[in-house]
């Protein structure tokens, strides 16, 4: 499946660092980084994909974001990449 | 590709517009449950359920967490139950009730809704067993829902109905006045219902329906009004433009949420309902909608009007993001669960007379309205009998959910709690229409019926 991973927060070393090696633990490939400010804080997302279909694999790559993301002090979020193609692409 | 922007946006619509899947609600055939033995029939239904139903929260959860969604209730209706009870022993439907609230309670759904009769042009035996019984049952039951429909643009109205719910309505509160009365919460008195409609407290799986089916309810007047806010002074052809956008965005999240769910549980896909239900929290209000298009307070001139185009643009944006729009899809209005809409009634901006008018122009009807406890089950039948004649002669659906509170009156506030939210008590006119209501028969059809 394809993921939509999401960081928003203050910029600070590490989180590049710290979230492509919690993807790689979990066999996720990164496509694509793309950054922004926007209202002061950094927004970074990465477009992912993996070869798992299974709900838990994506569960388990979501707690271990969340628990980066508290360390780090940032939002950290992994979704299905259908919910934004559902909603901004028609066909 | 996507672009940044738009990932930002959709995640700003979830986490700072309150974006949610109100519900996934899957509907149960329970004509097959019928049977002589009243215990039997429980027992069939009661296994019925659990077993269509064992996977629905799972699967909630699991789409939730994929997508970063919030999929707020997980939801049941079934067939009217007055259809599925008349040819049992029974003569009180108050154990199916206790078998729905155990079914639901077992397999985790939020509500069960379908404890409901179809009496539009006339009532069985069966109609006014269940009839008599939705007191009780809504006061021994924690999560079932009741709803009787007593009128429609086809049959006209049954007023017999009509009289007997104001005391239905009046008794709920008596029985259930430890708890403000919050058995009126969970009971609907409908004008032309839908059969697919997966919102509370009004849904039921109609007899059209097949054995099951996945719908989704989605919400999001925090979305629209935020879109709203960039086009402040702009002409209304811009206003309904951007609802309309809106509109389509949220739905593809719908169909995609419907999809997910169907194909999980294997269970044909129903309908996406679109409409715009508030909750109490704050920015998620359809009254602060009405406000941005430049009303002082929800409820003053030109309220109305807001309502129609906002209304009618949802409708138009929802309905090309998805193959099959159904339920009830619009605006929803009621009062207790609307942040503007309590304020306004709070301010004196907002009365019952102007909430029956935007009744003309939203999608349903007179919304958890708490109304003072003395008010007589003839005013309350009245009530009903305008709302049911909106709904007949402008051919939509129209409901009544009106909550006569034990005790309180104009001034005072109930709270109901949760996504029921809380209601100042709102004057009901003094004027009695008891002669009115005790005539009984029915109202009618109207020329517009006659389209054959």
């Amino acid at each position: 499946m394809k993921l939509v991973v999401t960081v928003v927060g203050v910029d600070r070393v590490g989180i590049i660092a710290g979230v492509s090696t919690i993807l790689a633990n979990h066999k996720v490939n990164i496509l694509s980084i793309n950054q922004t400010i926007l209202d002061g804080l950094f927004n970074m997302i990465m477009m992912c994909e993996t070869e798992s279909e299974d709900v838990k694999d994506l569960t388990s790559i979501q707690e271990s974001l969340v628990a980066l993301g508290s360390e780090l002090g940032v939002e950290i979020r992994a979704q299905h990449a259908d919910i934004f193609l559902s909603m901004h692409r028609v066909g | 590709m996507l672009s940044i922007d738009n990932i930002i946006e959709t995640n700003q619509m979830i986490h700072d517009n309150k974006l949610d899947v109100r519900t996934i609600t899957m509907g149960i055939s329970l004509l097959e449950c019928a049977s002589s033995s009243g215990k039997q029939l429980c027992d069939r239904i009661y296994d019925r359920i659990t077993t269509e139903a064992e996977h629905l929260v799972r699967t909630g959860e699991d789409i939730e967490r994929e997508f970063g969604i919030p999929i707020i209730n997980k939801r049941i209706s079934v067939t009217p139950i007055s259809l599925v009870a008349g040819g049992s022993d029974l003569t009180s439907y108050v154990p199916i009730a206790e078998a729905l609230d155990r079914a639901a309670k077992t397999v985790g759904v939020n509500f069960i809704g379908g404890f409901s009769a179809l009496v539009t042009k006339g009532a069985t035996q069966a109609d006014r067993i269940l009839i008599d019984s939705i007191p009780e049952a809504l006061a021994t039951t924690d999560i079932v829902c009741s709803s009787v429909a007593v009128g429609s643009t086809k049959t006209g109205i049954n007023m017999d109905a009509v009289r007997d719910m104001g005391i239905v309505v009046k008794k709920t509160a008596e029985l259930t006045k430890d708890n403000d009365a919050l058995g009126c919460a969970k009971l609907v008195i409908f004008c032309n219902p839908v059969e697919d409609n997966p919102f509370m407290a009004g849904a039921f799986f109609g007899v059209t329906e097949g054995d099951s089916a996945i719908s989704v309810g989605v919400s999001g007047p925090g979305v629209v009004k935020h879109a709203l806010e960039s086009v402040r002074g702009e002409t209304f052809d811009v206003v309904a433009e951007t609802i309309k956008r809106t509109a389509f965005k949220i739905t593809r999240v719908g169909q995609l949420v419907a999809q997910e769910a169907s194909r999980r549980l294997n269970k044909p896909f129903g309908i996406i309902d679109l409409s715009l239900a508030p909750t109490p929290a704050v920015g998620d209000s359809v009254a602060h909608v009405l406000e941005e298009m430049g009303l002082s307070s929800c409820g003053t001139h030109g309220t109305t009007a807001a309502l129609a185009l906002l209304n009618d643009a949802v409708k138009k944006g929802g309905l090309m993001a998805s193959s099959h729009v159904g339920g009830l899809s619009g605006a929803f209005i009621p009062v207790s669960e609307d942040a503007g809409m309590i304020d306004a009634v709070s301010c004196g901006a907002l009365s019952l007379d102007k909430l029956e008018a935007m009744t003309c122009v939203c999608s349903v009807g007179l919304d958890m309205i708490a109304i003072p406890g003395d008010t007589t089950a003839d005013t309350i039948s009245a009530i009903i009998a305008d709302e049911s004649a909106i709904g007949m002669i402008n051919n939509k659906t129209t409901a009544v959910r009106v909550i006569p509170v034990p005790g309180k009156t104009v001034g005072d506030v109930v709270e109901f709690g949760g996504l029921l939210g809380h209601a100042p008590i709102i004057e009901v006119s003094p004027y009695s229409a008891a002669e009115f209501i005790a005539r009984g028969g029915r109202i009618p059809a109207p020329i517009r019926s006659l389209t054959n």
